[in-house]
C-alpha cells in the first residue's frame, strides 16, 4: 500500500505469523477495533442506552443534538442515541443467529458431502442449487407473510439461505485435499472419518470459514437492514433497519434520524468485508508490501574477470546473478555469477539437479524469469545485442525470431481456449508478416515434419484432445516456426513416456541441423546430454562448476560434483543405450 | 449440444416444480384467515365459507397445489385474490422495468470489474492496494444505502435527477436514462466489489499459467496476450460469480425499486406479500426462479463458448 512498506518489513517477514502480518494492516486493524467496540456497546446497551428506546416525548419531537439526547429525538420525541444502542443489540443478534444457522448447517453438510460424497452429495448438491436459486428478499417477504413481522424468524431463514455458500465453500475444500497423501496416510492407518475431517480436514477449512464468515455477517446485516428498511419489520424491535425506516419519512426535513443508523450500517458492513480481506490476505501472506512489484533491472557491475566471449557464440552470458523478492528487500539469490557461450550451430547441455538454477539461468536469458525473479546483475548478449544494462535492447523483439523456447510440461504449455492451428499461425502472422494463408500452409507442413500423421486433424484439435507426446511436437513445432537463431529447451523430454522420449531427441537433433540453429537444453539427464551434446556446462548451486565437450567430460570429468553426478546417473544412462539400439534395429 | 439443453431443461423445469411447491405449502399454511382479513371483522361465517369456496381454500393443499400447477402449466396463474388483475398480465406489464434495471447493472458491473480487476492484476503495486481496499469497502455496502445516498445527493440536494419515477424507453430514450441511471449505480457498487476481486485474483493466476510464458516466447505482442489469452482464460470464474451475483441482485433490486418508487417486480412484490394475496406471490417467485434459470444457462453458454474443455463437462 504505501511504498515504504517493505523497508518496514523486518527480515523475518516471511516467517511472520498471520496475526502479526495482519496487525501491519492499519485499516483491517481499524476494522477490528470498531466491531470490538460494537460488539462491547451491544452487550451492555441496556446499561448505556439512557432512555427506554420506545420511550415517547411527544413535547420533545425531532429535536437537534443535546445534552439531554445526544443524537436528537425523531418524530415521536423518541431518544435516537438509545434508539441506537438498543438497536445494535438487536442487529447484532439477529445477524449472529443468521451466521451461526448458517454455518450449522452449511460447514457439516459442506463437509460430508465432500468427504463422504455418494448420494448425498448428489442430494445436498441438488438443495443447493435450489437454495442459490432463490431472491433473499423475496423470499423474505414470502416468510414475513406467513410467519408475520418478527427480526428473529426472517434472520433464521436467512441463516438457512446463506447457509449454501458455506457448504460450496467447504465442499470444495474437502475436495482438494481428500486424495492428498497426507490424508491417504491417515486413512490407511486406520483413523476413522470422523477423526480424519477433525484432525486433518478441519484444518484445511478453517481459514476460508472465518473469511466467508466475516463476509456473511456483512452480508446478513445488510439484508436485515434492508428488509426492515421496507417497513416489514416488527414496530415494537428497535434496530438500524427500523430506524432507517421511520428517519426516511421525514428525511426532506430532518436528515438526521436516518444519518445516524445509515452510518451505523454502512461502518459496520464494511468493517466486515474489510476485516475478510485482511484476514484472508495475512493468511495468505499477501499483506501490503508483498503484493509485488515489477521487476526492475539493476546496474550490472563490472563482472570480475570475465573471459572474453567466444567470437561465433550466439550467445553469451557473463557475470550473470538471478534473485528472487522484494526490491530493495531481502533477495534470494539462486544464480550466482553464470558465465555461458553457446556457439552458432552447437547443443550445449546445461545439466545439474534440481534446484542448481539452469532453468533459472535459461529463462534469464528469454526475459522470461517468473514474477518476482529478476537479473541482479551480469551481461546477456544474443547475437551481439547487449540484453542488460543501461540502454539494453529488450529481449523481447528477438522473441520467436531470434530466440525461442521449448518447455517442459506439454499440456499445460497451450492455450486451453484456441485450437492448436491458431496458437501455431498468430506468431507466424504477428512476427513474419504473412498471410493467414501462408501461416496456414507453413504451419501443416510443420506439423508434418515434426512426425505429426495426421496435421490437419491436430491443427483442428483444442489442445485436451490430443496426447502429451503430440503436444510436445507441436510445442516444438511452434518454437522453429519463425526460423530462431538458439533454440532454449528446458527438460523436453522429462513429462514424456521413455519411448516419446528418444523420438523427440531424435527430433531436435534432425531440426537443428536442418534448420541450423544453435541448441542450449536444459537436462539433468546425462542420457541425454549424451544423446545429443556436443558440449556441457555443470551448475551447481547457481554456478557452473565445469564446461567441456561432451566426450572428454565423459572420460575425464575435471570436478568433484560432475564425477559425482556421473556415477549417480549410470544407471540412467545404461536404458538410453539399449533404447538407441531399440531404435536403430526399429 | 441438444443433449445438454435437453438435460438443463428437464433439471430447470424440476427446480421450478421443486420450489413451487414449498412456497405454496407454505403460503398455505399461513393463508388460514384469509377469507377473514379479506371480508373484514363483520363478516359472517357464512360469508367466510362461500369465499373460502370461491378462492378454493376449501380443498386440501395437496389437491389446491395440484390445481395450481395444472393452470400454470397452461400459463394461467389466475388472478389477484384483493385486485382481481389478471396475475400474468400484471407481472408481465412490470418484468420490463425490474429487468431493464438488472440487465443495466449487469453489463455496467461487468464492464466496471473487468477493467479494474485486469489492470490490478496487471500492473500491482498501488493500483492493486486501491482495488483491492476499493472493492473490499465496496462489497460492504448495501444497495439500499447507496440508493439513499444517491437520493439525497442528486435528487433532493442537486435536482439533477428526479428522485422517483420511471419513463419508459419507448416514450424517451433520455428520461428512461435518467430515471434508470441512479437505480443502476446504487445495484452495481454491490455487484462491482464482488466481480473485481473476481476478476483480479483470475487474472493474477493466468498470467502465472505455463502458456503465457509460452506465448511470450513466440514473440508475440504483449498486448494480443493480454486480451485474447489471458482476459479469455480468466474470464471463466468471473462470469461464474457474476452469475451468482445475480440472483443478489433480483433480491436487492426490491429495495432499490421501493426507493426510486419504480413499476417492477420488486416493488410488487412488496405491496403483494404484505397482504398475503398468494396467485400474485406464486407467479413471482416462479418468475424469478425462471429468471435466474434463464441467466444461469446463458452464462454456462458464455462459458462454454470461452472455454471449450468446458463444454466436454
Amino acid at each position: 500500500m504505501s511504498s515504504s512498506a517493505p523497508s518496514t518489513a523486518a527480515p523475518q517477514s516471511s516467517r511472520s505469523s498471520a496475526l502479526q502480518r495482519f496487525m501491519r494492516n492499519p485499516i483491517a486493524v481499524i476494522a477490528a477495533v470498531f466491531l470490538l467496540i460494537l460488539l462491547f456497546v451491544a452487550a451492555a446497551a441496556h446499561w448505556i442506552a439512557p432512555f427506554d428506546p420506545n420511550f415517547a416525548d411527544l413535547r420533545n419531537t425531532m429535536a437537534g443534538m443535546s445534552a439531554q439526547n445526544l443524537l436528537g429525538t425523531d418524530r415521536a420525541g423518541r431518544d435516537l442515541f438509545s434508539r441506537l444502542i438498543i438497536g445494535t443489540q438487536v442487529t447484532l443478534l439477529g445477524s449472529a443467529m443468521a451466521v451461526g444457522i448458517a454455518l450449522l448447517i452449511g460447514v457439516p453438510t459442506g463437509l460430508i458431502a465432500g468427504y463422504y460424497g455418494r448420494w448425498f452429495e448428489t442430494l445436498s448438491l441438488w438443495l443447493n442449487g435450489l437454495l442459490m436459486a432463490m431472491p433473499v428478499i423475496i423470499v423474505l417477504l414470502a416468510v414475513r407473510a406467513v410467519a408475520g413481522p418478527s427480526v428473529w424468524t426472517s434472520m433464521a431463514v436467512l441463516g438457512v439461505l446463506l447457509s449454501q455458500g458455506y457448504f460450496r465453500l467447504v465442499r470444495s475444500s474437502v475436495l482438494s485435499v481428500r486424495n492428498e497423501l497426507y490424508v491417504d496416510a491417515a486413512r490407511v492407518s486406520g483413523l476413522s472419518a470422523f477423526r480424519i475431517i477433525f484432525r486433518h480436514i478441519l484444518g484445511v477449512v478453517r481459514a476460508p470459514i472465518i473469511v466467508q464468515t466475516a463476509l456473511v455477517a456483512s452480508l446478513a446485516i445488510a439484508t436485515q437492514s434492508g428488509l426492515e428498511f421496507l417497513g416489514i419489520g416488527d414496530r415494537k424491535v428497535p434496530t438500524w433497519g427500523r430506524m432507517l425506516n421511520e428517519g426516511f419519512q421525514t428525511i426532506y426535513t430532518n436528515p438526521l434520524p436516518t444519518l445516524w443508523p445509515a452510518l451505523a450500517v454502512l461502518l459496520t458492513c464494511m468493517s466486515f468485508a474489510v476485516l475478510a480481506n485482511g484476514i484472508r490476505d495475512a493468511m495468505e501472506d499477501r499483506g501490503p508490501g508483498s503484493a509485488g512489484t515489477p521487476p526492475v533491472e539493476e546496474a550490472p557491475e563490472e563482472a570480475a574477470a570475465a573471459q572474453p566471449s567466444a567470437e561465433d557464440a550466439i550467445l553469451s552470458v557473463r557475470g550473470l546473478r538471478v534473485g528472487y523478492g522484494e526490491h530493495g528487500g531481502n533477495t534470494t539469490v539462486v544464480v550466482h555469477g553464470v558465465d555461458l557461450d553457446v556457439r552458432k550451430g552447437e547443443f550445449l547441455g546445461l545439466v545439474g539437479e534440481s534446484g542448481s538454477g539452469k532453468s533459472q539461468t535459461a529463462l534469464s536469458v528469454l526475459g522470461l524469469l517468473p514474477q518476482g525473479g529478476r537479473v541482479l546483475e551480469g551481461e546477456i548478449r544474443l547475437l551481439g545485442h547487449r540484453m542488460t544494462g543501461p540502454g539494453a535492447e529488450s529481449v523481447a523483439q528477438f522473441r520467436g525470431t531470434h530466440i525461442a523456447y521449448i518447455p517442459q510440461e506439454p499440456i499445460s504449455n497451450l492455450d486451453p481456449a484456441y485450437r492448436i492451428g491458431h496458437q501455431l499461425i498468430a506468431p507466424m502472422q504477428a512476427r513474419l508478416g504473412i498471410s493467414r494463408r501462408e501461416a496456414t500452409d507453413k504451419a501443416l507442413a510443420l506439423l508434418e515434419r515434426v512426425g505429426i500423421r495426421d496435421p490437419k486433424r491436430v491443427f483442428d484439435s483444442y489442445p485436451h484432445e490430443i496426447s502429451g507426446g503430440m503436444a510436445q511436437r507441436v510445442l516444438i513445432a511452434g518454437a522453429v516456426s519463425c526460423g530462431p537463431s538458439l533454440l532454449i529447451a528446458d527438460e523436453p523430454t522429462t513429462a514424456l513416456d521413455v519411448t516419446v522420449q528418444a523420438k523427440v531427441l531424435d527430433l531436435l537433433r534432425d531440426l537443428q541441423s536442418e534448420l541450423d540453429m544453435a541448441v542450449l537444453i536444459v537436462t539433468h539427464n546425462f542420457g541425454v546430454v549424451a544423446d545429443i551434446c556436443d558440449r556441457v556446462a555443470v551448475m551447481k548451486f547457481g554456478r557452473i562448476v565445469e564446461t567441456a565437450p561432451v566426450e572428454q567430460l565423459f572420460a575425464a570429468p575435471q570436478h568433484e560434483y560432475t564425477r559425482l553426478l556421473l556415477s549417480s546417473t549410470l544407471d540412467d544412462a545404461a536404458p538410453r543405450q539399449a533404447l538407441d539400439q531399440e531404435r536403430i534395429s526399429a | 449440444m441438444i443433449a445438454f439443453l435437453a438435460r438443463r431443461l428437464l433439471s430447470s423445469i424440476v427446480l421450478v416444480i421443486a420450489v413451487s411447491f414449498v412456497g405454496f405449502v407454505l403460503l398455505a399454511l399461513a393463508s388460514g384467515d384469509t377469507a377473514q382479513n379479506m371480508l373484514g371483522q363483520n363478516a359472517t361465517q357464512e360469508q367466510i365459507d362461500a369465499k373460502n369456496v370461491e378462492l378454493g381454500l376449501d380443498q386440501s393443499i395437496p389437491v389446491r397445489y395440484g390445481l395450481w400447477l395444472a393452470s400454470a402449466a397452461r400459463g394461467d396463474f389466475g388472478r389477484s385474490w384483493f385486485t382481481g388483475e389478471n396475475v400474468i398480465q400484471s407481472l408481465a406489464s412490470r418484468l420490463p422495468v425490474t429487468l431493464s434495471l438488472v440487465a443495466g447493472v449487469m453489463v455496467f458491473a461487468a464492464l466496471i470489474a473487468f477493467t479494474l480487476g485486469s489492470v490490478a492484476a496487471i500492473r500491482r503495486g498501488k493500483i492493486d492496494r486501491f482495488v483491492q481496499i476499493f472493492s473490499a469497502m465496496g462489497f460492504g455496502m448495501p444497495g439500499f444505502l447507496v440508493a439513499l445516498l444517491l437520493v439525497t445527493l442528486f435528487s433532493i440536494q442537486l435536482g439533477w435527477f428526479p428522485a422517483t419515477g420511471y419513463v419508459e424507453p419507448q416514450v424517451s430514450l433520455g428520461g428512461w436514462l435518467s430515471t434508470i441511471a441512479l437505480p443502476i449505480i446504487a445495484l452495481s457498487v454491490n455487484t462491482i466489489a464482488g466481480v473485481t476481486q473476481q476478476v483480479r485474483s483470475a487474472v493474477a493466476e493466468t498470467l502465472q499459467k505455463d502458456f503465457v510464458r509460452t506465448l511470450r516466447s513466440r514473440g508475440l505482442p504483449e498486448r494480443t496476450i493480454i486480451v485474447k489469452h489471458v482476459l479469455r482464460n480468466a474470464a471463466t470464474p468471473a462470469l461464474t460469480v457474476l452469475a451468482l451475483q445475480f440472483v443478489g441482485l433480483l433480491g436487492g433490486s426490491v429495495v432499490v425499486e421501493s426507493i426510486f418508487a419504480l413499476p417492477g417486480l420488486g416493488s410488487m412484490a412488496i405491496r403483494y406479500t404484505e397482504r398475503g394475496d398468494v396467485p400474485v406471490i406464486m407467479g413471482l417467485i416462479v418468475l424469478t426462479v425462471i429468471i435466474v434459470v434463464v441467466v444461469n444457462l446463458l452464462v454456462d453458454l458464455a462459458i462454454g463458448w470461452l472455454n471449450p474443455k468446458a463444454r466436454v463437462e
